[in-house]
């Protein structure tokens, strides 16, 4: 079909209405913004004009008011309700006691997403962080470090699903005699491999492959925050150590790596704690098929998919179990890094 | 900087310390740089493997690797055109009406977690009253929950509304078709760590100034209006940053209430659905991939500064 005659006729109609539609939906958005502020704006002037022994109480009931409301009715309230869902029936209608949690602990299928969970949550956060480490030591006294650095960073500004995707085109295969358009593939031809397997479905190859997909987002992040640590480090402590005879590997084992441990765990577990929550890239690409399910995945499907309301608490309760500790070690690290500080 | 979060107004003031280290001397070889050169090769080229993908035509895209097109150069922009306004991937519309909604849900869900987030953390730094410590470290601690353990309920509330035994609390809406439950949802996730942040910058704003504005009279209003939001601009900033790119780039949030729903439904909802129903298409899959990239991207290059800190003081949010 020649190109230039696609937006004649009802093509044409097509595109004026989805330029009416973005108008519309542009006009809602602003108008919802616009009132907003100027609800606030409204009610900041009026109560700005009371005086007196009412006027402390007032400044703080609108102010922290509609904050606290929200965190309510989005967080609080929703936790113990998923609490209590963990304990009922796929449609919330009968009390079932530990059910849910028998069926995520011990049936088979499940075994396979909680191996999984456990691969994910140990091989790529050590992976992003040891590659991000190793990048810290060797780009900060090189010309155009800035460059580098961006361009390693960058992938963590895009989604998980964008990132997924560009995985996705590198991961493609194509039967044997066919011409490859992935560049996996195409290197594994190039190096005499000439019928490579279709990645996405090998298993137990296909995890680590979606793994990576996740260091590649996250060794930009670990590089940028360990470079700083390391440039944080006393010029005193090193030349002392240098003093004494220390280079290399032995500097790096014995004074920077204790120098900089606390920031170094922080990482890791910051790392962890995004492995664990995020199903967006098994979701892109396998959808948690071909022995790829992670429990962020199963508790989206069990919940979404399956409307098993139960199971779906359940699952998210054993996640929420798993979080805290690590955010809650993570948090306690901050602080007494920024303390030593 | 570390990844503390923290926005504090004295953290661009500390003196940089000298460059030259001696552990980093050790490390600087030629072999040391010619591996940093290959790892961000490789970091780079996935990258522009899908960009250079979503630039040729399609029956190129089908038969040969993208690496081809620098033998045989083919570029066009025909594959965003179609994907964005034809009928593709069996969607009246194409990916136009996602790409609005993406931009129409992201704004509005920066803009209110930042405003109720500096009110609250406001009052809570200056306008202190028995118990407002005990309640900041409640909403700090609201941190550890993960999104997933309100999502069934938050979306039985927003289907079904509340009810305590027979009373209605909050009504039924149909609020299907809107952005609301999107908006309402990443704001209510976004005030723990908003709030947090905020708190520490605006805490350390001086106290002769806020001292002195309310000697000549000023309400809390006016203060928050006129001294607070102005000061705190570096602060509002980054957050406004890492939340914008935080929403633009969610999938769990837009998938459990938008679904693909072309009405409400943003780029990475869609997207995640096409790439499992549509995945040889590359040539759209690309150009697709590639149009939400963009905004994140423009933003990390523009922003850069802002970016890093405040991704680095959100990094565990969610």
């Amino acid at each position: 079909m020649p190109t230039d005659t696609r937006l004649a006729g009802p093509a044409l109609h097509l595109a004026d209405s989805l330029w009416q539609d973005a108008a519309v939906k542009f006009g809602n958005t602003a108008g919802a913004v616009l009132g907003f502020v100027g609800l606030l704006l409204a009610v900041f002037f009026a109560a700005g004009r009371a005086t007196g022994r009412f006027s402390r109480p007032l400044a703080i009931v609108l102010m922290l008011g509609p904050a606290i409301v929200l965190l309510l009715t989005g967080l609080v309230v929703p936790l113990l309700r998923t609490v209590v869902l963990s304990f009922l029936d796929a449609d919330s209608a009968k009390f079932v006691g530990g059910k849910n949690y028998g069926w995520a602990l011990t049936s088979s299928p499940i075994h396979g997403v909680l191996l999984n969970t456990l691969l994910w949550l140990v091989i790529a956060p050590l992976a992003a962080t040891g590659l991000g480490l190793a990048l810290a030591l060797m780009v900060d006294r090189m010309r155009g470090q800035a460059i580098y650095k961006s361009l390693i960073f960058m992938p963590m500004a895009v989604s998980l699903v964008a990132a997924s995707i560009v995985f996705k085109l590198v991961y493609e295969s194509r039967g044997a005699g066919q011409n490859q358009v992935g560049l996996l593939s195409q290197l594994a031809v190039a190096l005499g491999w000439d019928d490579p397997p279709n990645w996405i479905l090998s298993q137990p190859l296909n995890n680590f492959l979606l793994m990576a997909v996740l260091v590649w987002v996250q060794t930009g992040f670990a590089m940028v925050v360990l470079s700083a640590a390391i440039k944080a480090i006393p010029d005193e402590i090193t030349e002392a150590a240098r003093l004494d005879g220390a280079t290399g590997l032995r500097l790096f084992r014995h004074v920077t790596v204790p120098m900089i441990r606390t920031t170094l765990v922080v990482v890791l577990t910051t790392i962890m704690i995004i492995t664990l929550k995020a199903f967006d890239i098994v979701r892109t690409m396998t959808g948690g098929n071909f022995g790829t399910q992670v429990l962020a995945n199963e508790m989206y499907s069990q919940s979404f998919e399956q409307y098993n309301y139960g199971r779906g608490s359940a699952l998210a309760v054993i996640l929420f179990l798993a979080v805290a500790p690590l955010v809650v070690y993570n948090i306690a690290l901050l602080r007494k890094e920024r303390a030593t500080r | 900087m570390s990844a503390q979060p923290t926005l504090a107004p004295t953290e661009a003031a500390k003196p940089e310390l000298p460059p030259v280290k001696a552990v980093r001397r050790s490390f600087s070889s030629p072999l040391a740089s010619a591996l940093v050169v290959a790892v961000t090769a490789l970091w780079t080229i996935p990258t522009v493997g899908l960009l250079v993908t979503s630039l040729r035509p399609k029956g190129d895209v089908a038969s040969t690797g993208w690496w081809e097109a620098f033998v045989h150069p083919d570029f066009g922009l025909e594959n965003y055109r179609s994907v964005l306004f034809d009928n593709s991937f069996g969607t009246s519309g194409g990916l136009m009406p996602y790409l609005v909604n993406s931009v129409a849900i992201s704004i509005p869900a920066t803009v209110f977690p930042l405003v109720l987030a500096a009110m609250a953390a406001y009052a809570l730094a200056w306008v202190r009253f028995k118990g407002s410590d005990t309640l900041f470290f409640v909403i700090f601690a609201l941190q550890i929950v993960p999104l997933q353990m309100a999502l069934i309920p938050l979306l039985r509330l927003f289907s079904g509304g509340a009810h305590l035994g027979s009373v209605t609390v909050i009504p039924a809406l149909n609020l299907k078709d809107t952005y609301l439950p999107v908006w309402l949802t990443h704001t209510m996730f976004a005030l723990p760590l908003a709030i947090f942040l905020l708190h520490n910058f605006i805490a350390q704003l001086p106290r002769d100034l806020m001292e002195a504005a309310v000697v000549d009279g000023a309400s809390h209003f006016k203060i928050f209006r006129s001294i607070v939001l102005p000061l705190s601009a570096p602060a509002l900033a980054s957050f406004a940053i890492f939340q914008f790119l935080w929403v633009w780039n969610d999938l769990l949030v837009a998938l459990t209430f938008a679904g693909g729903n072309p009405t409400v439904a943003p780029m990475t909802s869609r997207l995640a659905q096409l790439s499992g129903s549509n995945g040889s298409r590359w040539e759209l899959l690309s150009a697709g991939a590639f149009l939400s990239m963009v905004v994140p991207l423009a933003v990390f290059f523009a922003l850069q500064r802002y970016f890093v800190r405040g991704l680095l003081a959100g990094s565990v949010k969610g």
